[in-house]
């Protein structure tokens, strides 16, 4: 007896756990209103950032990202079109920043005359900026933040 | 002896027909001539001069309207080196499809607009239909393998007209620079205001794919 009115109870139980969750309308910041099972409407593009501003690393290793638009710019075996102006010889001119001499490194470390073949393809680690508003936020801090914790002019 | 006959019969007058052939020729142009230098008995001067009027407005006008559908881009796409090659490389790009819809087609950048260079254009451009009906890029290999000497004469035709094909739309009084990205703004003001580069110089492979750059300025 108690073990079916258990039964009952857990029944009972689920049934009004999944009509919860049926009345609630499942969504989250990132698909938007639409129901799970729908295709919502795809934002509008957003602008790429086209700018001739240098931008700060967040870590020493990173990549510079490219501040500009490159919409266009045909980088493959027959020519490579930022190297128009990120060149050693083409710098003067440009008054882009040069790719640096890692570039010109094989990967044995021996530096070659021009650029490696292995760093020729510059969107593989250079990626330009979206305008876009990032649905979800980054609480990255860079190193020096966390290192000025401890110095005694640091935030506390 | 009737078959000894014929021979005989035709074989007689074949070889002078044979050798009248070129004086009749010459006969009739000589005919021709003395006709046009003849004046009419038959019609009047004001007729004469009327009809040939007439006849120069006809066939000046036809002369421009078939050089005018030979400037159009179903023209130039009619034949499949065109239309599989720089064409289809062209849909992709900012001067086929963009966000007011203005477009350039073929003749706008590829042929000069007046008439005197156009008619130039047109005279070297008998080249390319022999290139065309000898299949000197009739496959996709035999493009790529030609096309930086391709790219080489529109960059030469360019360069020596100071881009005029680009000017025609693209004129420098009527660029508004503040409307530009920072960097064009810098280009701009530095080589194209003061003339020391002109628009091919850096906007090589806007409307098509590049040949193979090495070697060519300012790539590397």
């Amino acid at each position: 007896m108690i073990k079916k009115l258990a039964m009952m109870l857990l029944a009972a139980s689920l049934a009004a756990g999944s009509s919860t969750l049926l009345a609630q309308s499942v969504s989250s910041s990132l698909r938007g209103p639409a129901a799970l099972n729908d295709e919502g409407p795809a934002p509008p593009m957003q602008p790429m950032k086209n700018t001739a501003e240098k931008e700060v690393r967040n870590y020493p290793e990173q990549p510079p990202v490219i501040p500009h638009s490159i919409d266009g710019y045909q980088v493959d075996m027959q020519g490579n079109k930022c190297l128009s102006c990120h060149a050693r010889a083409r710098t003067a001119e440009s008054k882009a920043p040069m790719l640096s001499i890692t570039h010109f490194m094989d990967r044995d470390g021996q530096f070659l005359a021009s650029v490696s073949p292995r760093r020729y393809f510059c969107t593989q680690c250079h990626v330009p900026q979206s305008m876009a508003n990032p649905p979800v936020s980054n609480d990255f801090v860079d190193i020096d933040t966390v290192l000025s914790h401890d110095k005694p002019g640091g935030k506390r | 002896m009737s078959s000894a006959d014929i021979p005989q019969g035709t074989g007689a007058p074949t070889p002078e027909k044979r050798l009248g052939l070129v004086r009749r020729a010459w006969q009739f142009v000589l005919d021709l001539i003395d006709v046009l230098l003849k004046p009419s008995s038959i019609f009047g001067l004001g007729v004469l001069v009327l009809a040939g009027f007439v006849a120069g407005v006809i066939f000046w006008g036809g002369f421009n309207t078939a050089l005018e559908i030979t400037n159009t881009e179903k023209f130039c796409t009619g034949c499949h080196e065109m239309k599989d090659n720089v064409f289809a490389e062209l849909k992709t790009t900012v001067h086929f499809s963009n966000r007011s819809g203005v477009r350039a087609s073929c003749p706008d950048c590829h042929v000069p607009h007046n008439w005197t260079d156009k008619i130039a254009r047109k005279m070297q451009a008998s080249k390319e239909v022999w290139g065309h009906l000898f299949g000197s890029i009739d496959t996709r290999e035999k493009f790529t393998d030609r096309r930086l000497e391709l790219a080489l004469h529109e960059w030469a035709r360019f360069k020596a007209n100071d881009s005029l094909e680009c000017r025609n739309c693209h004129s420098a009084q009527s660029m508004d620079i503040t409307k530009q990205s920072p960097r064009a703004v810098e280009a701009h003001q530095r080589f194209l205001f003061t003339g020391e580069k002109t628009c091919i110089d850096c906007h090589k492979g806007i409307a098509h794919h590049l040949p193979d750059m090495r070697g060519v300025p300012g790539w590397q």
